[in-house]
């Protein structure tokens, strides 16, 4: 009975699995970029930057409306971002629709690439993970600036601030216990993003200095925001790094004790001025240069009122003017 | 009745029915149905088996590389040794196994032998429940509720002493909970109704002959149980086992919740360590489709798909051995 039961599951998942995977490389509709394709990213990344200084110029900033469906997936960092600014645009212009889907920054890399969304979110630049001649086929449009935050279990008292030196030797095993960096005796917990996500690289970028971390029975490596977060409240001693869009969340805030880096607090403040170090551009990929509701809809990330209203809300940083 | 059968002559009935005859509308449906599903199935181990073999094609890493314990994806020259994953998957498995084998035999045995009507209609019904939850809450329960319990009870190390011999085991206690001891105890939660199920099948199918034989010998009721209805119903249970094992080995989601990830060889039921279905989960939606990372990934699913054709063939064997017996 159960067996019969389990293999149809089975085949039911993996026909849906065939089903999606048809789907989404079937939908490649309206804006299907047309134009000759931009190599130079920073040049993209400046074209992104004189948009949004382009609305004060203009008397009364209207929403460019384009009608037309497309696609984005990618980064689960900025995917609630991306998904209230999709939200707010198709209430705007009616006839837009937007599907914002996750899948990891390796997802919207690989799946812009192909053509087969439209447009691909990632936390790293392109070319850290694709070869050359692909990462240069991509356009890249900076939409905001995203900042993390070394959080602990609330057990682990007394330390409020961690330096970058501090950091290193937590996470690469060199200091074992708390009360080496002025906390409680409790032996320290790593609590790791998987080795592919971009919060692990951009950690191990700005503040690890590419230091290889430790490994073995002191180390966890947990993927979903509600795991790690569930994990560091229940660990004793435990650490991790998470976005601040996630530990702003009310529901989370009061669980966790969120570290200064190198005495600066971690605030979207201290992110936009540069004072605070861990932080990354925001990266929206599209294959070759945007057209239709792809171009409107970046266009629209970039203005007053994703950047004004939305980014503060959803605790990300605005675009370095 | 007399113009029927003069309508269409005795000689045609006898002629055997042409193909297009043969596949009426009904057949060709179920015809389709089936066809499709071995389709289906051959797309999807070819598809594995080419992803799974880029690792060396492509990428030129050999058989070697892959049988090693250095998972370093990101270093300069990335090392893709899936030794802690295999063995991860197996030792979680057989953990799973040890624990969820005699419980299951235990309840198929009361199910079939002991219970009365009343504890039957009760037990039957909260085992297709146990089938039907999903397993992010077997996970979910796990991280919230397992992990923190053996974190703070266990948390010194365990050592057991004798008195004149000495300490005879030690082992680290638990630093977190998540271990494999963790991943061991949720997995067999998860694999009981389907040991459940299968064994109890296997001991209805013993001949009722057997049993009233037996009793009519003098035998007790656990007498008979023992040297008359386990042996002859062995091969059933050891079918239930394999299905059991092939459920453990390819469950990802919760498995990958509470056994922490952390990608070394297993070394203690208190440690945490990881599996092939929890690294996949982990590094599928970051890497990018070609690079030596994702190959890797595709590698560790044409191992877990050898296992579970292996014990599909097991299966097979076993169940061949009873019918020939």
């Amino acid at each position: 009975m159960i067996k019969g039961t389990r293999r149809f599951g089975a085949l039911a998942i993996a026909a849906a699995m065939f089903a999606a995977a048809c789907s989404s490389t079937g939908a490649t509709p309206t804006a299907e970029p047309t134009d000759t394709p931009t190599p130079a990213t920073p040049a993209a990344a400046m074209a992104s930057v004189a948009a949004s200084t382009a609305p004060v110029a203009t008397p009364a900033p209207t929403t460019n409306c384009v009608t037309g469906t497309i696609t984005t997936s990618g980064s689960t960092a900025l995917q609630p971002l991306i998904q209230d600014a999709a939200t707010a645009y198709a209430a705007e212009c009616p006839g837009a629709t937007i599907t914002v889907n996750g899948g990891g920054s390796g997802t919207g890399l690989s799946q812009v690439l192909a053509g087969s969304v439209n447009i691909g979110e990632s936390d790293v630049l392109a070319n850290t993970k694709l070869a050359t001649p692909d990462a240069n086929s991509l356009v890249d449009h900076v939409v905001c600036r995203q900042g993390w935050i070394v959080v602990t279990n609330l057990d682990v008292t007394g330390v409020t601030n961690l330096t970058t030196q501090q950091n290193q030797d937590i996470w690469t095993g060199k200091d074992t216990n708390w009360n080496q960096v002025g906390g409680p005796d409790l032996p320290i917990v790593l609590i790791f993003r998987p080795a592919s996500s971009g919060t692990r690289a951009t950690f191990k970028k700005l503040v690890l200095n590419g230091m290889t971390e430790a490994t073995g029975g002191t180390t966890l490596t947990l993927d979903t925001n509600g795991a790690v977060t569930t994990a560091i409240t229940t660990t004793k001693g435990a650490v991790s790094v998470i976005g601040f869009s996630y530990y702003n969340d009310p529901t989370n805030k009061p669980l966790l004790n969120g570290l200064q880096l190198d005495g600066t607090d971690a605030t979207i403040a201290n992110v936009g001025s540069g004072t605070y170090k861990l932080a990354a551009d925001g990266n929206l990929y599209t294959k070759g240069d945007a057209t239709g509701l792809t171009a409107a809809f970046l266009q629209y990330m970039v203005g007053p009122e994703v950047q004004g209203t939305i980014i503060p809300k959803d605790s990300y940083g605005p675009i370095s003017k | 009745m007399a113009s029927l059968t003069s309508a269409y002559p005795t000689s045609k009935l006898r002629a055997k029915p042409g193909l297009l005859e043969r596949l009426d509308l009904p057949r060709r449906v179920v015809f389709v149905a089936a066809a499709s599903m071995i389709i289906v199935v051959a797309m999807l181990m070819i598809f594995i088996v080419w992803q799974g073999t880029q690792l060396f094609v492509k990428d030129g890493y050999s058989l070697g590389a892959i049988f090693d314990a250095k998972w370093d994806p990101l270093a300069d020259t990335p090392e893709f040794g899936i030794l802690p994953f295999i063995l991860g998957t197996i030792v979680v498995t057989a953990g799973a196994l040890l624990i969820s084998t005699p419980l299951s035999v235990g309840v198929a045995l009361f199910l079939s032998e002991v219970a009365p009507k009343w504890a039957k209609s009760i037990v039957q019904p909260a085992l297709e429940i146990f089938v039907g939850i999903p397993s992010v809450v077997w996970g979910w329960l796990g991280i919230t509720v397992l992990v923190p319990f053996l974190a703070d009870t266990f948390n010194g190390p365990i050592v057991i002493s004798l008195p004149i011999v000495g300490t005879i085991f030690s082992m680290p206690g638990f630093l977190t909970g998540f271990s494999w001891l963790a991943g061991s105890l949720v997995l067999s939660i998860m694999v009981l109704p389907t040991i459940t199920s299968v064994s109890y099948d296997a001991f209805r199918a013993v001949p009722q002959e057997l049993r009233t034989g037996s009793l009519a010998l003098g035998t007790t009721r656990w007498q008979m149980i023992r040297h008359i209805l386990i042996p002859s119903a062995l091969s059933g249970v050891l079918t239930a086992v394999v299905l059991g094992m092939t459920r453990a080995a390819g469950e990802a989601l919760a498995v990958q919740m509470v056994i922490g990830n952390s990608p070394t060889l297993p070394e203690a039921i208190t440690q945490p360590m990881t599996t092939l279905t929890s690294q996949i989960t982990l590094d599928m939606g970051n890497t990018v489709f070609g690079e030596p990372w994702q190959d890797a990934l595709w590698t560790m699913s044409l191992v877990l798909l050898v296992i579970s054709i292996t014990s599909v063939v097991l299966v097979r064997v076993i169940n061949k051995r009873r019918m020939g017996s």
